[in-house]
């Protein structure tokens, strides 16, 4: 076995035989616990919550009702089936123009009309994740370098790396000012790159932040676009998350603070964008990359040849999204949406004296179980996950799969089931609070060297209603939580 | 300011005449109407022929493409569907199609699928699992243009030509096999395998049993990879005369079938090439499981691989449809090379494709590339029509053009074979007046009327 397992690997290339692809990490074990046993809530009552997914659901109705009503885009049925043969066979790189001035107007909305985007510098690619990896071939070599602010969307070293040589230095961010990115920060990996004979050639920001829920502001936007400008590198914005944003501080996107100073050089200027998160397609595959330098448009243009969008896709969101009225509706519905539950969770979560960072945006909270932890190890944050998927029954992102340099950190996310679904699962965190209390209660007055048994979900459940029905102003609200009323 | 090295090189290919032609037309396109003197487009590998089967389909099933299911919206579902493993559905649709392709003379595993958006990614991500940068595969020319691109430009893989000439009507030989190995070892080059077209573009041949054997044994031989790009198997006017290179794999031992894969797509049989639907079909684990990860940079929208899991499901409509579409294109390839003959133009006899290999090597000033050249862009200008010199494709003999007939309506076809005729006509004209006063000439010219006499015979 071994053997073949090796004759294997040589005919095989170095990218197909190596981990780039990160998917042999611990971190999958979430996702194959949650595969193999799912929630339901009639069918499988006990089965694993996911909320390692960051989706968006909760929206579904108002889009389900406007391709009700527009069969026309769906260029198949009756009404549409006249266009069917110009749009099968189109196949030219550059998009269908319907689809390009669509998909720019929409940008523009999410962002207020701040700011105006040329619908040919719209380049399709297959996903975010074709996007992100198509820059990295432009903009770098093999053996080159970008920064990038940690904790971060665990499948940049995937996009950004496997196939194209390129390296990430991570730009490292701290619960010390809410994980802000700093200018010394990016200072410091610039120097680690410099002292390693690596050539930086760009920064990567994702804004809003995934994992952790907050928008940039103006000062740290400012901040990065001098930093590379400075230093003649590239400035990569990942805003995937934009049209997810439901509170102050609102949303400022690359595009307005390049406007706002006229004198920065454009050329080093790409955004990142996709209609999975906004709009919940993940299906349709819809990436975008966005650039003010006339060679990467043309380069990365050639290269979407390895990943357009389905004429069939194009056409349906070129007539969706240029619904004006359905547009401005679903922002302000989806937004609003997507903070209520967010309230709910966090608010939820606060009550049980859990903590989570104050964010404006995106589909999940990044959750504070330092208090937890056994220790201030990854080691004991990776102990604590796994308690939470096989015992409380929730698949969480822990922060170490985001290269999160504190442990105890978890990404949470709320948006990719139903009310009732989250109730269960905020009943079950609440179990492991209360267990972990009394079991750190017990463990003081017993020797030290002693092993922690584990988790055991048994609970009274009047002390569960209190906990869940006890007032945002209980003892037990962490601080980092401003509690809402 | 720096891009990277592959955004500021050429390795894209998109300087070549293949799509500067392309481009021209672009700027002056043939239409009936409106531009009744426009370049009529003859470069673009599209099947037109058939539309009408698959719009009656989508008349009859409108649910498929309304994100229905019996009846009930399924939109949701399809939306969040990202899943690189692929609909079910669709994946064992799509091996069924494939399947009667080849009269069911092979069995495909949908397990051993990955799709791809388009064959374009399916070729590239084939060539990242099986080869690393420097290193090389093995190609027969002319081979397709776009292969410079696919196969070069984001992997750092090179490609080293197999050298076939119509000596022997373009067919593989054992020493053009091996002179292309040393060839890549003369220059240092480590060769992972050979990748071949079958039925072949621009040739728009079927490989015969001799030569798929040949090139089995050749890689088994050396240890190497072997990709059968069958992109074109729908398009073979008979059916019986279509060989799968897996067809042959069950008289092979398992080693060398963990090393023998197939590409797919459904942009020419279908002729949906907008909809970016490719696949990637192996037995081995290990490579099916690297390229589905790797189709994560290109998977195939949810919302397309729903609608064609329907339309392939039906049974009825699939085998009909194969059918009707090689009986169209079997008449439509034949127009175009009755055409050709009366104009004394020979094809290079070919089964299959949607194009003709055409030899218009008489036709050259002088037996050269500029030559060639200078013929293209009297075909782009002054016929106006946009062919593809073979000079694009890598051929190594200067005079072959690909010439594409699926892709327009009879009427332009019949108008753009008439603008090739008056073409001809005139330039044997001023020949005439020319050898008037050269009686040397004029036998030549009568020797090369005669000759496509007995073309015209074959």
């Amino acid at each position: 076995m071994e053997h073949s397992l090796r004759k294997q690997e040589q005919i095989l290339s170095k990218i197909a035989n190596n981990d780039g692809h990160g998917e042999n990490s611990a971190f999958f074990d979430g996702w194959k616990a949650y595969d193999t046993d799912p929630y339901h809530p009639t069918q499988n009552p006990n089965g694993v919550i996911q909320m390692g997914l960051a989706e968006n659901q909760l929206s579904f109705d108002l889009v389900e009702e406007w391709v009700r009503n527009n069969p026309k885009a769906s260029i198949c049925t009756a009404e549409g089936a006249s266009e069917f043969k110009d749009i099968a066979i189109y196949q030219d790189y550059h998009g269908l123009p319907a689809f390009r001035n669509a998909v720019a107007r929409f940008m523009e909305k999410v962002r207020g009309n701040r700011v105006r985007f040329d619908p040919d510098r719209i380049v399709m690619s297959g996903g975010a994740t074709g996007a992100q990896e198509t820059l990295a071939f432009c903009l770098a070599d093999p053996g080159d370098a970008l920064l990038v602010p940690t904790p971060y969307y665990p499948a940049n070293d995937r996009d950004l790396t496997w196939r194209t040589g390129v390296k990430l230095v991570p730009v490292v961010c701290d619960s010390s000012n809410d994980f802000k990115m700093t200018l010394s920060g990016l200072e410091a990996a610039y120097k680690t790159a410099q002292d390693s004979n690596v050539k930086v050639k760009g920064l990567l920001l994702n804004n809003p932040s995934n994992p952790l829920g907050t928008v940039l502001d103006r000062e740290a936007l400012t901040m990065a676009l001098r930093f590379t400008n400075d230093r003649n590198i590239h400035l990569i914005c990942d805003e995937i998350y934009s049209a997810t944003v439901f509170d102050e501080p609102g949303f400022i996107s690359i595009a307005e603070i390049a406007q706002e100073n006229p004198n920065c050089n454009t050329d080093l200027i790409h955004i990142v964008y996709s209609l999975s998160k906004d709009l919940g397609f993940p299906g349709f595959r819809v990436g975008i990359l966005y650039s003010y330098n006339d060679a990467v448009v043309a380069c990365a243009r050639k290269m979407s040849s390895f990943g357009l969008v389905s004429t069939q896709t194009q056409h349906m969101l070129a007539s969706m999204l240029s619904d004006e009225a359905f547009v401005e509706r679903f922002l302000a519905e989806s937004a609003a949406r997507l903070g209520a539950r967010r309230g709910v969770l966090c608010r939820g979560l606060a009550q049980m004296g859990l903590g989570s960072l104050r964010g404006s945006a995106g589909l999940y909270c990044w959750m504070d179980l330092r208090r937890l932890l056994k220790a201030a190890t990854f080691e004991a944050e990776m102990e604590l996950w796994r308690v939470v998927i096989h015992d409380v029954r929730i698949n969480v992102s822990p922060g170490a799969s985001f290269h999160c340099s504190e442990p105890g950190w978890f990404r949470v996310c709320f948006a990719n089931m139903d009310d009732d679904t989250m109730r269960v699962a905020l009943n079950r965190i609440a179990k492991l609070v209360i267990q972990s209390s009394s079991n750190s209660e017990a463990a003081a007055a017993r020797k030290p060297c002693r092993r922690r048994s584990k988790l055991e979900v048994s609970l009274s459940f009047r002390r569960l209603d209190e906990i869940m029905m006890s007032s945002p102003h209980s003892p037990m609200t962490s601080p980092l939580v401003r509690a809402r009323t | 300011m720096t891009v990277s090295k592959k955004a500021a090189c050429n390795s894209h290919g998109q300087d070549s005449s293949y799509f500067l032609g392309w481009q021209e037309y672009e700027k002056n396109p043939y239409h009936e109407a409106t531009n009744p003197n426009g370049i009529i487009q003859m470069g673009l590998a599209e099947n037109q022929l058939s539309f009408d089967l698959l719009e009656s389909w989508l008349a009859a099933n409108p649910d498929a493409a309304a994100f229905k299911r019996g009846g009930h919206s399924i939109f949701r579902e399809l939306a969040l569907f990202q899943d690189y493993h692929g609909l079910p559905a669709f994946k064992n649709a799509l091996v069924q199609f494939m399947t009667e392709i080849r009269g069911n003379k092979v069995r495909f595993d949908p397990n051993n699928i990955v799709l791809t958006a388009g064959a374009t990614s399916a070729n590239e991500t084939l060539i990242f699992c099986l080869a690393d940068p420097a290193d090389a595969f093995l190609l027969p020319t002319p081979y397709y243009p776009g292969f410079d691109r696919d196969l070069k430009w984001r992997t750092g893989v090179e490609i080293v030509p197999i050298q076939c000439t119509s000596r022997n009507g373009f067919r593989i030989t054992s020493s053009a096999l091996q002179e292309a190995y040393q060839l890549a070892q003369n220059r240092n080059l480590k060769v992972k395998g050979v990748l071949l077209t079958n039925p072949s573009n621009p040739l728009g041949i079927t490989l015969n049993r001799n030569e798929l054997n040949l090139l089995l044994n050749f890689v088994d031989a050396k240890g190497i990879h072997l990709i059968s790009d069958e992109i074109y198997s729908g398009t073979v006017f008979d059916s019986t005369e279509f060989i799968s290179i897996m067809e042959l794999l069950p008289n092979r031992n398992s080693e060398l079938s963990n090393r023998v894969h197939v590409v797919y797509s459904l942009s020419k049989d279908l002729g949906l090439p907008g909809f970016r639907v490719g696949a990637i079909y192996s037995n081995n684990g290990s490579v099916v499981a690297a390229a589905t990860k790797m189709s994560s940079f290109g998977l195939i929208s949810s919302q397309t691989q729903y609608l064609l899991s329907a339309m392939l499901s039906d049974d009825e409509f699939q085998k009909k449809y194969v059918v009707e579409n090689r009986r169209r294109l079997k008449n439509r390839h034949a127009m175009l090379v009755r055409g050709l003959r009366r104009t004394g133009i020979p094809c290079l006899e070919s089964n299959s494709g949607l194009f003709c290999w055409v030899d218009m090597r008489h036709l050259l000033r002088s037996e050269s590339f500029e030559a060639e050249m200078e013929l293209w862009k009297k075909m782009v200008y002054e016929v106006r029509l946009n062919i593809s010199p073979g000079s694009s494709c890598h051929c190594v003999e200067p005079g072959w053009f690909r010439v594409c007939f699926a892709n327009m309506s009879e009427d332009t076809l019949q108008l753009a074979i008439r603008r090739i005729k008056s073409y001809v006509d005139s330039i044997s004209a001023m020949k005439t007046g020319n050898a008037r006063s050269r009686t040397k000439s004029i036998s030549k010219w009568v020797f090369r009327l005669s000759y496509h006499d007995r073309e015209r015979d074959r």
